[in-house]
């Protein structure tokens, strides 16, 4: 990777064409991104992981020769020859043989089924090795040696791959190098939450066969304390050593740990010869990390066409992406420098750990780690030897939003992307100067974000502060068809008094429409005119989930889920629901918002389904819906010893109320009965909490991808005045909301936040709540169970034909294995019945009467 | 339910002269909505726009495996006719099954299959 950066840098810069650039490759492919390497487990090509431009290997000036492993440097004939005898001659030799996988000296290390995790063959090898043995249908189990990033990264393929996977860890935590001791506490739940077991200070003593008759394979690891573990693959990933074997024969001076010595402008004591990236020994250390990689390649670039670079210290800044589990740390992170304070935030429940490292007077940020939400990293890693304004802790406490947290005015030379090294004044020129209007256009000009991304929430923001700066608009167009957001295209309708798609694209918009601007439209008329879903032209713009109300799944089934206001459910309602799942044979299982999700219920079946669970007393619970969704409640004053108010009975009230309301995003309600907040009310778009004089109302709590807390809008409200508060608020929200934007960003961009929101709700400063008021009133007068009206009408229960010529015949390509009792949908495996432990189970089995 | 012509267990030929199969009548479609057919054991989505014109393409949705593409809903890109999965919404052309947005996946297209109408009646022949 990085000879690749070298040779694209001299290239780039070398307009007059001083240099001829032979590329030497030990393996038999163009250089590719190592850092991706993990994606190839979820099944990307090798070829996918090619770096950079190919037509780089065309240039007349380039030569890359694959499979081509150099065995001798002759310094003095200033000469290499390569494995099959092959010599080339130098003027400058540029040594970037990176590293090679350190195999600690164990007994039995060699044993069939032990491999290392550093190249292309190495991966495929490991994977080859799995499905061999899951072809014999056995559950594969695996032990990863060393628990650093490397190790991690190892892991989460092995569990890709279905192993049952163990992680081996020398010292006291996982990623030593990187987290500290607490975060690396909390880095083990984490991990292990997702599935991985984590040994720590576990010393592997001994590789060993398995059974008697399974040959030399490895079987079992024995352990220094005496422990066991039985396993059919091992990767060993316990660090790396500098391929520095080349420079040792050529009498080059080499680190007291390995590596290639070179001084700042990465050049050896031979003037001709010079070490870059993981070989190159620079002030006693080698580093393995691409971005300083990246810079000592630069550095070369530059001295071999006459330049003075000098290689500016390494950003060891390190983000673990092992899926699900966030960890980053940047700058100096275990404090050396005497007298640095440390500001630690440790939440065990919402699995967040973060420590910042500050300068002895709590000003100057020297580095960080971050566990379990590292979403601050893009924004504290460029700010690392700057001053932070304001508190240090607001940097790293949840629930602030992007915005709100300091540091939106990086200094010009704030590095935002360290894989590439680019400033913060590099990416604004891009804008100011260059005329780049996206990031996508500033990405391929500046190389921000192109190696990891974790920098591209950053460059966004950037980019689109300097583009509203210099007065380019950033478009609000809904999309080809309309030509304004979705909050203007609101009152457009509302104003013209259009009733259909077709009149409103034709007078307001172009073309046809598409799946964006159709379920909008859908969305507003239903706001506007209470029709059902699938009235008329309004079919045919909702989504599949509004147009069949269900949840489409994975498979091309659906889920069904019935309202159960405020979570509440009799005895006899649990039954139905139950006899239900049992008859149609679905997947049962509870949702977070209180109530019962059946899963795999087919096109055909749904208002079979329906008809049972509507003669059973439930209706539709618009689970499948941009709208309302649930009112969640704790059991409040009615049976809790301390609850102050009736939590849900209200909850219930509130549901019942806001049923059926459409909105721009899904929304969820929440009461709690008092302080201890057991409903986590404050999670939800609306959440109320009880006081012993009334309500607590909160707003703009979101969960999903950028979860919020709420905020509180008013205190000690009675039930009338709350509920007035929330007609308001929800009202509003619908009303101008964008498409797909949640409540809490719609908040933070009502003119004046929250304290704007509680203006119009409360204030009735725009002299719209009796508008608000009578809309509300409307919608909850209006209001009709969807699926008992689909029930009733024979137009739109053709709908639910599973094919046109064969309207009552199952979808033929689905199939089913039972896993803990359930049914679910079989894998691609299951189906080539690669794992004949789990039959499948027929699609069609479980018909009932219709 | 309603009457349709079942040909599911039709015989059908392959090459470029393989028969018309007669799958349902113009009326069963709904304008601007795609439905989904058994034509000898495979499923075809069929799409009826508002004037009137019938296309149909694979009912598999390439991308995710599922056989949902006739739940996807239909519009325009530019002067090309589009279906959009409803799985992860990538694009399709329906008149030539091209992808058109691929949501940052590899591309790949969907099988167009012939159609007419004859008498009111929608018939399709095997691509």
């Amino acid at each position: 990777m990085v000879a690749h950066r070298l040779v694209e840098a001299l290239r780039d810069r070398d307009t007059g064409g001083r240099w001829r650039v032979t590329v030497l490759a030990e393996e038999p492919r163009a250089p590719y991104d190592r850092v991706a390497l993990t994606s190839y487990f979820s099944g990307r090509d090798p070829e996918s992981l090619a770096l950079g431009d190919r037509a780089l290997w065309e240039h007349p000036l380039v030569e890359l020769v694959r499979g081509a492993p150099v065995v001798a440097v002759d310094r003095a004939a200033r000469t290499v020859t390569g494995r099959d005898g092959r010599t080339w001659e130098y003027d400058a030799l540029v040594l970037a043989t990176g590293s090679a996988p350190f195999v600690p000296p164990i007994d039995g290390i060699d044993r069939p089924g032990v491999f290392v995790y550093r190249t292309v063959d190495d991966v495929a090898a490991l994977r080859g090795w799995v499905e061999q043995l899951k072809d014999q249908g056995r559950q594969v189990r695996g032990a990863v040696i060393g628990g650093g990033l490397l190790g991690l990264e190892a892991a989460g393929a092995l569990q890709a791959l279905d192993v049952r996977t163990t992680v081996l860890q020398m010292g006291t935590h996982l990623m030593s190098a990187q987290v500290d001791l607490g975060g690396g506490a909390l880095l083990r739940r984490l991990i292990q939450a997702r599935g991985v077991a984590v040994r720590v200070n576990a010393v592997t003593a001994q590789v060993r066969p398995g059974r008697a008759g399974r040959g030399e394979r490895v079987g079992r690891l024995d352990l220094a304390d005496g422990g066991r573990l039985d396993v059919d693959v091992v990767v060993v990933a316990a660090g790396i050593a500098p391929r520095d074997e080349l420079a040792r024969a050529a009498g080059l001076e080499t680190g007291p740990r390995g590596g290639v010595v070179v001084d700042s402008s990465c050049r050896t004591a031979d003037p001709r010869v010079w070490a870059v990236g993981e070989v190159a020994c620079l002030d006693g250390a080698c580093i393995g990390l691409v971005a300083p990689g990246y810079a000592m390649a630069e550095v070369v670039a530059d001295r071999l066409l006459g330049g003075s670079a000098v290689f500016p210290g390494a950003d060891t800044a390190t983000k673990l992406k092992l899926s699900g589990v966030d960890v980053a740390s940047f700058g100096d992170a275990a404090p050396a420098a005497p007298g640095a304070l440390e500001v630690v935030y440790s939440d065990p429940v919402r699995g967040a750990y973060a420590k910042l490292v500050l300068s002895d007077d709590a000003r100057t940020l020297l580095g960080g780690v971050l566990v379990g939400d590292a979403s601050a990293y893009a924004t504290l890693r460029p700010l690392v030897g700057t001053q932070l304004a304001g508190d240090p802790a607001a940097y790293v406490l949840p629930g602030l939003p992007e915005g709100a947290r300091p540091g939106g005015d990086l200094p010009d030379d704030a590095a935002v992307c360290s894989c590439n090294n680019v400033t913060a004044g590099r990416v604004r020129a891009a804008v100011t100067q260059e005329g780049c209007t996206d990031v996508a256009a500033v990405k391929a000009c500046t190389r921000a974000g192109t190696t990891c991304g974790s920098c591209l929430p950053l460059v966004k923001k950037l980019v689109g502060t300097e583009l509203a700066k210099v007065g380019v608009a950033v478009s609000s167009a809904l999309c080809e068809h309309f030509a304004m957001s979705r909050r203007q295209l609101f009152d457009v309708v509302r104003v013209s008094g259009l009733r259909t798609f077709s009149e409103i694209v034709a007078r307001h918009g172009t073309g046809r429409g598409c799946d964006i601007c159709k379920p909008v439209v859908a969305s507003v008329l239903a706001t506007l005119h209470h029709e059902h879903v699938l009235d008329g032209e309004n079919a045919a713009l909702q989504d599949t989930n509004d147009h069949v109300m269900a949840n489409l799944q994975k498979d091309g089934s659906y889920s069904v889920v019935p309202r159960m206001p405020g979570g509440e459910v009799t005895p006899e309602g649990l039954i139905a629901v139950g006899e239900v799942a049992r008859d149609f044979g679905l997947y049962t299982k509870i949702t977070g918002g209180q109530r019962i999700d059946l899963f795999g219920a087919r096109l055909e079946q749904l208002p079979d389904i329906w008809r049972r669970l509507v003669d059973a007393g439930f209706e539709s619970g618009h689970a499948y819906g941009k709208a309302v969704r649930t009112v969640k409640s704790c059991v409040g004053s009615t049976w809790c010893r301390f609850g102050v108010q009736d939590a849900v009975g209200l909850a219930v009230e509130l549901e019942l109320r806001y049923r059926g309301l459409r909105s721009p995003h899904k929304l969820k309600l929440g009461v709690s009965g008092c302080a201890r907040e057991c409903a986590e009310a404050r999670a939800k778009d609306v959440g109320v909490i009880a006081t012993e004089k009334g309500w607590n109302v909160y707003v703009g709590g979101n969960g999903g991808f950028t979860p919020r807390h709420a905020r509180l809008l008013a205190e000690d409200l009675d039930t009338a005045t709350l509920i007035r508060t929330i007609d308001r608020f929800l009202m509003y929200y619908v009303r101008t909301a964008d498409r797909l934007q949640r409540t809490a960003p719609w908040i933070d961009e009502v003119d004046g936040g929250l304290d704007g929101v509680r203006a119009v709700v409360l204030d009735d400063r725009l002299g719209i709540a009796a508008e608000l008021d009578a809309a509300m009133a409307e919608h909850v007068s209006a209001y009709r169970d969807e699926w008992r009206a689909t029930l009733e009408d024979p137009d739109k229960l053709r709908r639910f034909a599973s094919f046109v010529n064969a309207p009552t015949t199952p979808d033929p390509s689905l199939a089913y294995v039972l896993e803990r009792g359930q049914r679910r949908p079989a894998r691609p495996d299951e189906r080539a019945g690669a794992r004949p432990e789990l039959a499948l189970v027929a699609g069609a089995r479980l018909e009932v009467r219709s | 339910m309603r009457a349709g012509t079942d040909v599911s267990t039709a015989r059908a030929g392959t090459g470029p002269n393989t028969p018309w199969i007669p799958v349902c009548r113009l009326a069963d479609l709904a304008p601007e909505r795609g439905a989904a057919a058994l034509v000898a054991g495979e499923q075809v989505a069929l799409v009826r726009t508002v004037d009137d014109d019938v296309h149909a393409v694979d009912q598999r949705d390439p991308f995710s495996g599922a056989h949902v593409m006739s739940r996807g809903i239909v519009g325009s890109r530019g002067a090309a006719l589009t279906l959009t999965s409803p799985m992860h919404k990538q694009v399709f052309d329906l008149r030539t099954g091209e992808c058109l947005e691929a949501m940052g996946r590899e591309p790949q297209a969907l099988r167009v299959w012939p159609v007419r109408v004859t008498c009111g009646v929608v018939e399709v022949r095997r691509p």
